[in-house]
């Protein structure tokens, strides 16, 4: 305990020798580390807001379809039980949310021009907090229950379709039997979202309405169940399964929206290395400096060898010295992060290159995220490959034979 | 027992192709509590010497014990715990941390011991006035003069209670004033503590000054006398 304090306090005063040199190496550390987080706010922000548009276009963190349904999303897979025996599991379970749907091709049709569309029978209580499409920003209005007998379209179909609220369009699909299924709507709204796809693609009318236009009865070809988190999906996923039996298959968002899923993963690796090739230019700078420190000190560290400090109390105190300028540089770096990142909380316009960032499956809108992980991440890279990259140079000043080194002539 | 013996070392130094024989065949022996002078002109073997009973060098053969231990064959850890628990050194110029005051000075070895902080104040306090640099207590070595740097040199040496303290060449950078005063006080630790001192000089006051006088030339004791000293 006496040894590592006699080591701190050199090492404190040693590293202040040199305050130019210590001023310059903290800056270094500190831009570094506030690069890594900051860098990785954005990144994060931005995989975010893809898994988010990604999850709530889908929507729902695991769902449960008949085991045919993902290779073929036709009305004939649909789930073999009950909707309302389904349900009346689902709500007795205790999920965040949760929602039953049919979701099925279909071709939507005005006056004008016809589309191919993604038909959604939903409830629309149910998936108010579910889906992307903001219930209070619609023009004209949402579906009022399961059984509503209008249809709400995105703007940019209407625009496609020259239709508008009020005007009938007509809905084709299948039924069981591959015979056409179809019936005029009137559209009731026009729903807006983040990204132009959306709104071509989605289609949304009553769960019953549509139940009965496809002749399905009480059946549905997706349930959903939401957890509050999409990083962490398990205890939703294991309960899911509980509720239901081998007729159906469980998948988590992941697995139903591979390109997302295996952008998260690449996006957490990405940081990673982010982070390490940013200590890697940052470790040239460090090295040199202790490696400084240590030849300018060669005299002195042969004296203390000679009054019987150990090579190892060297080793640790030429560590200490490089600790003490990463944890400071840390500090300084988190702080410059934090404080960088605040003000941008209500989400920075790219509009600019939003076609491009809409193709990538993100919104114009980047709302950077910190994330406590990241910024632990950063930390523990930069004291870990720190603690590494300062072994060399102390390593060296711990070798040096005290007589040798006491009399080095400069 | 003795506190120091040599028993036939040897050291040769490369200079270019040519062989420095640093140490040849040498042996002695020095008992505890004896002020020792090693004399030579320069080059004749006394640093080598001191450097090997201090454990900073090893010879090339031959045996060196301090008291019942070999320390010739010890590894280096070891040798830095005898240096710090039994070996005092005060060497001729760079015997300061500078990042450290007067105090930390004397105290950085009695730190290393694991010496309690209130033992390690009274003793550097104690040390400081009896090398005549009281008030001096919390000034770095840049703001002393090489009479007192090495005045601390000497407290913090002995301020372990070593069993034997190394000097070579002390009085190198002082006036005879302060070699006289740093002298009279290797005297009185040598009388009062009976702490064994060898010191390698080519002073002739500090020759003077010690009951046993051991001149060397070209690695080899040419002359080992006992004379009374002033």
């Amino acid at each position: 305990m006496n040894t590592l304090r006699v080591l701190l306090m050199l090492a404190w005063r040693n590293l202040w020798r040199n305050h130019r040199r210590t001023f310059i190496m903290l800056a270094a550390i500190s831009v570094g580390v506030w690069a890594m987080i900051f860098m990785t706010a954005l990144t994060q922000g931005m995989v975010n807001e893809m898994v988010k548009d990604g999850v709530s276009a889908l929507p729902g963190h695991v769902q449960v379809h008949h085991p045919n349904y993902r290779d073929d999303p036709n009305i004939n897979n649909l789930i073999p039980m009950a909707d309302t025996e389904l349900s009346a599991k689902f709500a007795a379970a205790g999920f965040e949310q949760w929602a039953s749907r049919i979701k099925v091709p279909a071709v939507i049709t005005s006056e004008r021009e016809s589309r191919g569309v993604t038909l959604l029978g939903i409830d629309p209580n149910r998936e108010r907090d579910l889906t992307f499409v903001d219930y209070e920003d619609i023009d004209g209005r949402f579906l009022e229950d399961e059984a509503d007998k209008g249809v709400v379209i995105g703007r940019k179909l209407a625009e496609t379709l020259d239709t508008d609220v009020g005007k009938r369009i007509v809905i084709m699909s299948q039924d069981p039997k591959n015979d056409i299924a179809d019936r005029g709507f009137r559209v009731v709204g026009l729903f807006g979202a983040n990204m132009q796809s959306l709104e071509e693609t989605y289609v949304f009318a009553g769960k019953q309405t549509i139940q009965k236009l496809l002749s399905v009865g009480d059946h549905v070809t997706e349930l959903v169940a939401m957890g509050d988190d999409y990083r962490n999906v398990e205890p939703v996923y294991e309960k899911v399964v509980k509720l239901v039996d081998d007729s159906v298959v469980v998948n988590r968002w992941f697995e139903l929206d591979s390109y997302l899923g295996t952008m998260l993963r690449v996006m957490d690796g990405f940081v990673l290395i982010w982070v390490v090739v940013i200590f890697l230019a940052l470790s040239f700078g460090l090295v040199n400096t202790l490696v400084m420190a240590v030849f300018e000190r060669v005299r002195e560290i042969g004296l203390m060898l000679a009054l019987g400090m150990k090579p190892s109390s060297i080793l640790g105190q030429i560590i200490i010295e490089s600790m003490l300028l990463l944890v400071i540089g840390l500090a300084i770096g988190n702080v410059l992060a934090v404080a960088s990142i605040a003000p941008l909380n209500s989400g920075i316009d790219i509009s600019i290159v939003a076609e491009g960032m809409e193709m990538m499956g993100s919104a114009s809108v980047l709302y950077p995220q910190l994330r406590m992980e990241d910024v632990i991440l950063a930390n523990v890279v930069v004291l870990i490959l720190g603690f590494f990259a300062s072994l060399s140079p102390a390593w060296r000043a711990s070798r040096f034979q005290p007589i040798e080194a006491i009399t080095r002539v400069d | 027992m003795a506190a120091v013996r040599c028993i036939d070392i040897c050291k040769t130094y490369l200079q270019g192709d040519q062989e420095i024989k640093a140490l040849d065949h040498l042996s002695i022996e020095i008992e505890a509590g004896g002020f020792v002078c090693l004399s030579s002109p320069s080059g004749g073997g006394k640093t080598t010497l001191l450097n090997a009973i201090g454990g900073l060098d090893k010879p090339d053969s031959g045996e060196v014990w301090i008291e019942d231990q070999r320390i010739d064959t010890m590894s280096k850890g070891e040798l830095a715990d005898l240096r710090l628990r039994k070996i005092g050194f005060v060497f001729q110029a760079y015997n300061l941390i500078p990042v450290l005051t007067a105090r930390e000075n004397v105290e950085f070895v009695m730190q290393v011991q694991g010496l309690s902080p209130a033992m390690r104040r009274e003793r550097s306090t104690e040390l400081l006035n009896e090398v005549g640099l009281a008030g001096l207590e919390n000034r770095r070595p840049a703001q002393m003069s090489g009479g007192q740097q090495q005045r601390v040199a000497v407290a913090r040496a002995i301020a372990s209670r070593p069993t034997l303290v190394l000097a070579d060449e002390p009085t190198a950078n002082l006036d005879s004033k302060t070699s006289d005063g740093l002298m009279d006080l290797f005297e009185e630790l040598n009388t009062h503590h009976k702490t064994t001192f060898v010191i390698a000089t080519h002073d002739q006051r500090v020759m003077a000054h010690v009951p046993r006088l051991v001149r060397m030339l070209d690695g080899r004791i040419v002359d080992d006398i006992e004379q009374n000293a002033a």
